[in-house]
């Protein structure tokens, strides 16, 4: 019984090819740009969470606040009101996993006749913690480089390349202003962060090389940033509220009086930065969608015709035994067909779209089994909520009416 | 006494129209048995079409009982009189009424499907039938393809293919020329030879010439029921 519908369905549908080929051109395009737009967004989404994942969670970085003397205000950095001294006090806070002071800046590199300038970060041990960077060759430096303030350093990938080309950086030695630094470990690869800078371009150094040999600071033990990894995202409120405290009492900071130093929440920028993808995805994917309602207003609208010309068809199948539920059934099938043809041609079209996005931008596509079967689960649904209405109205005619209807 | 295939107690239909309700059939008590061949005749307007629609189970009566095979099939809903229409009896039109984009074979099996018949024995017993028509070669073809009279043998071997006792014809000559009437009308005449009761409305003397009895209707009533006299009845 069915096999003879499917048969009947398809040959109504053969019956007039440009007709259920344009129908059926509504369900393609619907479908093809959920599919498309679905793996844009998801790709994007993709591409964020790697960028989230390289910067380290749980991260809070306290930057050294502003000053003011006698009016004239300094923004973020520009005092030196942070020092080694509270990140080591901030380490012993319940719910702390790492704590790494931090002095940066740029810096001319010189390796023999090459030059390139990069970032170099003066820091501690658990910087590499923090930030969950891995060491691909060579091993990091300890507390005891810290102490005694050696001259090693550990390079970034991009800083690498440009600087030893093909060569192996491992025991090399290279100058900062002058300074011998041999490259003890090459660090892993991170790619960009979300500001799109390359953290691959960098050279790490022990923190007190960094103040006496690099930087300079007038202030000995002072340091600009201090980074602080919570153990989990729950204990992220615990620290930023016992941190805030222990940091106003080290530093005297009377009650009403603002804080000299600022507190910046990696992990909420990483989820404001994966909320706005997310939203974005969901937004393509809902104008997406609604293409596939117009595609199925088309397939109803070309059913309503179908049943009005095959009025007398009905009638016929009717006087030979056709039940209600024959008919409505017969026409449901061919709604349902056409759209489930029309969305597997849109699938196609869409991961075939997807790809060649692909191809051509370099941009980061997801193709998911499960914005498939979305796909195709609302293309069927389309089909039988649509092609309800003609069919029942096919199914209630008389009889009667229905063969003399010409 | 053979038993009543069909008969018809007070039978009446109604039609509601702007001029109020219109009365297309007005009590008809009518009794038919298992084995005749009947023509119902009567002017257009008298009612004739609106009785053999009631008889077909295409339409159901205001008032009045019809019982088809000692069954009283008055008051059955739209579902039980298709079931009625697809093993019970057989339809045949004035317009053929097959169905242009399928084969003979798939016409003439259409009947079967609604009867949840496998494929393999709705097409024996299509080819059967449309054997039986005499159109056993042109299983394959389509109805644009055959002429008006070959059109209607399928329909008649599609309204056959149930092995319905009824077989009720609407004016099944009246799109054809008078040679191919008188065999449609022998073939007709052939299947009431082997036992089908068959009941056919016309408005040509000499076609319903090949019943054995006729029933005429007027203004919505039965008029007059009387035998063909003899002499005058078609030689079969």
């Amino acid at each position: 019984m069915l096999k003879a519908m499917l048969g009947e369905a398809w040959q109504a549908m053969g019956a007039n090819r440009l007709r259920t080929l344009l129908t059926m051109l509504g369900m393609v395009i619907g479908v093809g740009s959920v599919v498309l737009m679905l793996a844009i967004g998801q790709g994007a989404q993709y591409a964020v969470a790697q960028t989230i994942s390289t910067m380290g969670s749980n991260l809070y970085i306290l930057i050294s606040g502003s000053t003011s003397a006698g009016g004239l205000r300094s923004g973020g950095g520009g005092g030196p009101t942070l020092t080694v001294a509270d990140a080591q006090a901030i380490a012993e806070l319940d719910g702390v996993a790492n704590v790494a002071p931090v002095h940066q800046g740029t810096q001319q590199l010189v390796y023999g006749a090459n030059n390139w300038s990069a970032t170099v970060v003066g820091t501690t041990p658990p910087y590499l913690d923090a930030r969950a960077w891995t060491i691909v060759s060579g091993y990091p430096f300890g507390d005891s480089d810290v102490r005694s303030a050696t001259r090693v350093a550990l390079i970034g990938q991009t800083a690498a390349e440009n600087l030893f080309g093909n060569e192996d950086p491992l025991g090399k030695t290279i100058r900062i202003r002058q300074s011998p630094f041999v490259i003890i470990g090459v660090l892993g690869r991170k790619g960009q962060n979300l500001d799109g800078r390359d953290q691959d371009d960098t050279l790490l150094i022990p923190l007190t090389t960094a103040q006496r040999k690099v930087f300079g600071t007038p202030f000995a033990g002072s340091v600009r940033l201090i980074m602080v990894q919570a153990t989990s995202p729950e204990a992220m409120p615990v620290v930023e509220k016992s941190m805030t405290a222990l940091l106003r009492q080290r530093h005297r900071l009377r009650e009403g009086q603002d804080n000299d130093f600022f507190l910046r929440n990696l992990a909420a920028a990483a989820d404001s930065a994966a909320e706005t993808t997310r939203v974005m995805s969901m937004l393509l994917g809902a104008i997406a969608s609604v293409s596939l309602l117009v595609g199925g207003i088309g397939i109803m609208n070309i059913m309503l015709v179908s049943v009005t010309e095959r009025t007398r068809e009905i009638g016929i199948r009717m006087a030979i035994g056709a039940r209600e539920r024959d008919i409505l059934a017969q026409f449901l099938l061919e709604a349902l067909m056409i759209s489930i043809a029309g969305c597997l041609i849109g699938l196609l079209l869409g991961i075939g779209g997807a790809l060649l996005t692909n191809a051509l931008s370099d941009m980061v596509i997801v193709i998911s089994g499960g914005s498939v079967l979305i796909a195709f689960a609302v293309a069927a649904g389309i089909g039988i909520f649509f092609g309800y209405y003609p069919a029942r109205r096919a199914a209630a005619l008389d009889p009667i009416e229905a063969l003399r209807h010409q | 006494m053979v038993a009543a295939i069909i008969r018809t107690v007070g039978l009446g239909k109604s039609y509601p129209t702007a001029a109020g309700v219109f009365p297309a059939l007005r009590g008809v008590d009518l009794e038919i048995a298992a084995g005749e061949f009947v023509a119902v005749m009567g002017p257009s307007g008298s009612g004739k079409s609106t009785f053999m629609n009631l008889l077909g189970c295409l339409d159901t009566p205001s008032c009045g009982d019809y019982f088809l095979v000692a069954r009283n099939v008055a008051h059955l809903d739209r579902d039980e009189l298709a079931a009625l229409r697809n093993r019970c009896l057989g339809f045949v039109f004035q317009g053929f009424n097959l169905l242009p984009r399928m084969t003979l074979e798939d016409n003439v099996a259409l009947p079967l499907v609604y009867a949840a018949i496998g494929r393999d024995e709705r097409r024996a017993r299509a080819r059967r039938e449309l054997g039986r028509v005499g159109l056993g070669d042109y299983a394959g073809s389509r109805p644009s393809q055959i002429s008006g009279g070959q059109q209607q043998r399928v329909a008649i071997a599609r309204a056959l293919i149930n092995s319905p006792q009824l077989i009720l014809a609407d004016e099944p000559t009246g799109n054809l020329d008078s040679q191919t009437s008188e065999e449609i009308m022998a073939l007709f005449a052939e299947l009431n030879g082997e036992g089908i009761t068959v009941v056919l409305v016309t408005h040509e003397p000499d076609i319903a010439a090949y019943a054995g009895r006729q029933v005429r209707f007027r203004d919505g009533l039965l008029v007059s029921d009387q035998p063909t006299p003899r002499g005058t009845r078609a030689p079969c």
